[in-house]
């Protein structure tokens, strides 16, 4: 047999070569690939990208854009209703004030006036109450929000992930004991434990700033990444307690590699796939969270913006003796859109990665 | 089945001594406490107060005066219960202890006078996602990638993205201000509780036609399924027999977490109608540092949401066989 195969596999130098040019016009197709053609063929989903993508540079380059500014307030007596752009495009009304943006933020600022000087838009989405343009709050709302959504998912990220190899590759009692936790922590009801943790760090926040340079929103971030990792490292687990039976994952003992290493190393990855699709899905999750924080009082705080701060303002202004729609409808559209992509996104993402559903069309 | 629910309970008491542990000495360990008012107190009264509830004893006592039917006071002093006059007996007898800010009032008594009403709010919250749900959901997959299936999934997908109290604010500006049909807020007659109830659910009603219509497209992809058509049954029957029965698990599933989101949701939406239930006082009772109501809500959430849990599995066990209860 060894033979045979020996003299199958004994070629001349231009015979091999010959084959391995053949071997090269086939390109092999990778699991990220794959997925990429996919998604790419998946028309809602790749509407959903691309608007996020815009949106998301729109949301990057706020300090940049002629916008009003998202805080400056011009006492009237009620909300100013929209200005259409095609009635007015803009004015010279724009005055500087912020809340305290970062340095990267300032010298941006800086770039916009130097390039449009005090010109700025004109009220295209109306006014607050407070005479703030809307358009541009939701653009700065917008920053918050994402910021917020993304870094609470990659601490879940983080948490998750972890807690869930560590204990899908250990197995056995380890693993009964970590996903027994797992399960009391799912019966809490968590949003009271966050509720009173935001409570507690509203208490200490001069504290918190001067000794440990940590401000209020970090602590947000983390306390809302810290109850959305459950569902994360019960989906890790269980791809991992199927992973780990392969030959990969032996090989990789037969060489000597810890369990550290073979976690982290070739474990982790090999469920990203899957981690993925739960991070689309767990943004949205975290910015309805945090509208939901704003609305009772312990989100973000003014003079800083996010959505659900703005849905909040929306909401407040309802009476039946004028309706100042455009407070209540512009965020949510924003929101709402946003979240419908990030979902729909989720979704196309869900069908791309798929293992059950590759090779077929 | 006997052997599932001890171990279910067991389960409970570890999670509910968590709950309670935690809440109790990371409420107590912030600064602040319940007589904190803008007037300062004179010292010797709040002293007496602070005495009053044994507020001045070691964290450590107070947890164990709170847990059990204990005496602990050296002198022998009762901690007073609500009206001033009953002895205080710990909550594992059910006496979850006087509120420090409603000074006449037990926390049972409050909790007594608002849960019926967020039941009441939570329950045509829960009924009406269900009956949309899973209307929308069955639809959607028998008429699958139909304009109608389209349709809706597209609601549904808008449903789940946007937050509750937005939804209300759209149905207040439709149903009060344009069409004055309904009251604006308030509590006291079924009308006032139609606004709530539909805003409240809306999510969730969104979020079981997902899962329905992935339960149900699964199932009616299945081999029994094709069988039934082919002997000859009606469609009629062949979905009410044979796959809803199959189709809904993943949605009996989702009930437990339902639940949990419902009543986390009726924090937002007690608070927009001006609705007198339970969701407000957790916000309310953990800001005034009213440590007895604070535990007493959070507790009763904790059962709550443990129990229909519990139910919630022992329900998927009678619809599919194929489930056991020893989880593993």
């Amino acid at each position: 047999m060894s033979q045979v195969t020996r003299e199958r596999w004994d070629l001349g130098g231009t015979q091999m070569e010959e084959l391995l040019s053949d071997v090269a016009r086939f390109k092999g197709e990778s699991l990220w690939q794959d997925a990429w053609r996919r998604l790419k063929a998946n028309r809602a989903s790749w509407y959903a990208l691309v608007f996020l993508m815009i949106f998301g540079g729109i949301s990057l380059l706020a300090p940049v854009l002629p916008l009003p500014s998202p805080t400056a307030i011009d006492l009237q007596i009620e909300p100013q209703p929209p200005v259409a752009p095609w009635q007015e495009l803009g004015n010279d009304g724009f005055r500087r004030e912020y809340w305290d943006l970062n340095a990267l933020d300032e010298s941006l600022v800086d770039l916009r006036q130097l390039i449009f000087g005090d010109w700025q838009l004109s009220n295209w989405m109306g006014t607050d109450a407070k005479g703030r343009d809307i358009l541009s709050r939701i653009i700065w709302g917008s920053r918050t929000s994402i910021l917020v959504a993304i870094a609470a998912t990659l601490c879940s990220l983080l948490i998750g992930v972890s807690y869930g190899a560590v204990s899908g590759f250990f197995g056995g009692r380890i693993d009964n004991l970590m996903m027994r936790i797992v399960d009391v922590l799912y019966s809490i009801p968590f949003i009271f434990v966050v509720i009173f943790l935001i409570t507690i760090v509203n208490e200490y926040r001069t504290e918190l700033e001067d000794s440990w340079g940590v401000n209020r929103e970090v602590v947000f971030y983390v306390v809302i990444g810290a109850i959305y990792w459950l569902t994360m490292a019960r989906v890790v687990r269980g791809q991992v307690l199927s992973l780990r039976e392969t030959e990969f994952v032996e090989a990789a003992r037969v060489i000597g590699a810890s369990s550290a290493r073979i976690v982290f190393v070739h474990l982790v990855p090999n469920v990203l796939s899957i981690v993925i699709v739960y991070l689309t899905l767990t943004i949205p999750a975290v910015m309805l969270f945090e509208a939901f924080l704003s609305f009772l009082g312990l989100g973000i705080e003014p003079p800083k913006v996010s959505w659900g701060l703005l849905a909040v303002d929306g909401s407040e202004v309802i009476n039946p003796v004028r309706i100042y729609w455009w407070l209540i409808v512009f965020p949510a559209a924003a929101m709402g859109a946003t979240l419908l992509a990030l979902n729909v996104l989720g979704d196309g993402l869900r069908d791309a990665l798929d293992p059950k559903l590759r090779g077929k069309d | 089945m006997i052997r599932f629910l001890l171990r279910r309970l067991l389960w409970f008491g570890l999670t509910l001594l968590c709950v309670v542990s935690v809440s109790f000495f990371l409420m107590r360990s912030v600064r602040g406490g319940p007589f904190d008012n803008e007037r300062t107190l004179n010292p010797a009264i709040e002293r007496n107060m602070q005495a009053r509830y044994h507020l001045d004893w070691p964290q450590w006592k107070q947890f164990l005066q709170y847990i059990g039917p204990l005496n602990l006071a050296e002198d022998g002093a009762e901690l007073v219960g609500g009206d001033g006059t009953d002895p205080f007996g710990g909550i594992l007898t059910g006496d979850f202890g006087p509120s420090f800010k409603y000074r006449d009032f037990t926390v049972n008594d409050i909790i007594g006078q608002s849960l019926p009403i967020s039941v009441s709010l939570g329950s045509i919250a829960l009924l009406w996602a269900l009956v949309l749900g899973l209307t929308a959901g069955i639809a959607s997959a028998l008429y699958r990638n139909s304009k109608t299936d389209v349709a809706l999934r597209l609601a549904a997908t808008t449903g789940i993205a946007l937050p509750n109290f937005v939804i209300a604010g759209f149905l207040v500006i439709l149903f009060v201000f344009l069409m004055p049909l309904l009251p604006v807020a308030g509590y006291g007659t079924p009308k006032h509780l139609i606004l709530p109830g539909f805003a409240l659910g809306a999510p969730f009603a969104a979020y079981i036609a997902r899962l329905s219509r992935t339960g149900m497209l699964e199932v009616l992809s299945q081999d029994h399924i094709r069988t039934a058509h082919a002997k000859g049954l009606p469609s009629r029957l062949v979905l009410l027999r044979h796959a809803i029965k199959g189709g809904l698990l993943p949605v009996v599933s989702y009930l437990g977490p339902a639940t949990a989101g419902i009543l986390t949701g009726s924090l937002v939406i007690e608070r927009i109608f001006a609705i007198p239930g339970t969701g407000s006082h957790f916000v309310n009772s953990a800001l005034n540092r009213d440590y007895t109501l604070s535990m007493g809500v959070t507790i009763l959430y904790t059962v709550l949401v443990y129990g229909l849990n519990t139910l919630v599995d022992l329900a998927y066990t009678f619809l599919d066989p194929r489930i056991k209860l020893e989880e593993s």
